[in-house]
């Protein structure tokens, strides 16, 4: 139970990215391909923000005099995810297009029957 | 078959990454870099959002970097969906709660936005986040009064100037002072509308830039 307790955020952030990892291999529908893309995505900045957490932390943000620094969070974390955030946008809209340009060419979003992508 | 391999596969790479991973403490140190930023970074920027001088000052190069990917993925959007002849098919009206809401909240969503990326310093938000609040108006715009359209023109315009202004300001802080995006605006005094420096206009600008490109990535997709 302590275990848990302690690692509860970890084994959520990696609940995701391996549900995300499945997805991505195993189905045969594109667009759940690209959902799972996004999953992956999301664990992984998931992680990153918990990797940068301070115990009973508060956000890296001076909005009232008299907060502690030292009780601060990480902000370099927070900044990368940040970035990830939007590249993640632009991927997905990316891999959007592809998939409607690829429903248009074949007649089907099925993997399987898209010659090129089988395995 | 094809699904039990992966399963496998999957649960060898994880196990390989807790083994590697089990090592960091949680919720302990921070590195010293963080240390330096929220020590200093109050008097070395005047923005009261760490996060914030984080992202546009210390490592503002990787924010031009980022809006240049958006910029990218936008445009192979547009490359990818060019010359595409869409079945004009006969759109269903929008009911009426769809269109009373879009006529009253559309203006009320901008300003929404605008604030969240005129106060990034301050608060938490910003240029994306803002963008990214314009961009959904943009999206109840398109679904509840679809005759009104904004031009891609515009965008296109929006998009440029907001991309050639960050740039601008960069270059600025190069002539009058030691490198590239320095903070050469008086700093004003903390956690006021007007301080920081460089930063708010430089969010000014990236939430221009974000709202323009995820409006015309959501217009590409819609059409």
């Amino acid at each position: 139970m302590n275990f848990l307790y302690q690692n509860i955020y970890y084994i959520g952030a990696f609940g995701l990215i391996f549900i995300g990892l499945y997805m991505a291999a195993a189905k045969k529908n594109l667009i759940k391909i690209i959902i799972g893309l996004g999953f992956i995505d999301t664990g992984i900045n998931l992680f990153l923000i918990i990797i940068g957490y301070v115990q009973k932390g508060t956000a890296p943000i001076f909005s009232k005099p008299g907060l502690n620094p030292a009780q601060m969070v990480d902000p370099v974390p927070q900044a990368l995810v940040l970035t990830a955030i939007v590249i993640n946008v632009a991927i997905l809209g990316l891999a959007l297009g592809l998939a409607i340009r690829l429903y248009r060419h074949y007649k089907t979003l099925n993997v399987r029957k898209i010659r090129g992508l089988k395995w | 078959m094809r699904k039990i391999i992966s399963f496998i596969l999957l649960i060898v790479i994880f196990v390989g990454i807790y083994f590697a991973l089990a090592q960091i403490p949680y919720g302990k140190n921070k590195m010293n870099v963080s240390k330096h930023y929220i020590s200093n970074g109050l008097k070395e920027n005047g923005a009261a959002n760490i996060v914030t001088s984080v992202v546009l000052n210390y490592r503002g190069f990787d924010t031009l970097g980022e809006i240049t990917i958006l910029f990218i993925g936008a445009v192979g959007l547009g490359m990818i969906l060019f010359g595409f002849e869409t079945k004009k098919k006969d759109i269903k009206p929008a009911s009426l709660i769809l269109k009373t809401g879009c006529k009253f909240l559309f203006p009320f969503i901008l300003l929404l936005g605008i604030y969240i990326f005129i106060h990034g310093h301050l608060t938490p938000g910003g240029g994306f986040q803002g963008g990214a609040i314009i961009a959904s108006g943009f999206l109840l715009n398109y679904l509840g009064c679809s005759k009104k359209r904004i031009s891609e023109k515009g965008i296109n315009i929006i998009e440029s100037l907001g991309g050639a202004i960050f740039i601008v300001i960069g270059l600025l802080g190069l002539f009058l002072g030691d490198y590239f995006l320095l903070n050469f605006l008086p700093k004003g005094a903390v956690n006021t509308l007007i301080s920081g420096g460089i930063i708010p206009l430089l969010y000014i600008t990236i939430g221009l830039k974000v709202g323009a490109e995820l409006s015309g990535i959501i217009y590409k997709l819609m059409e």
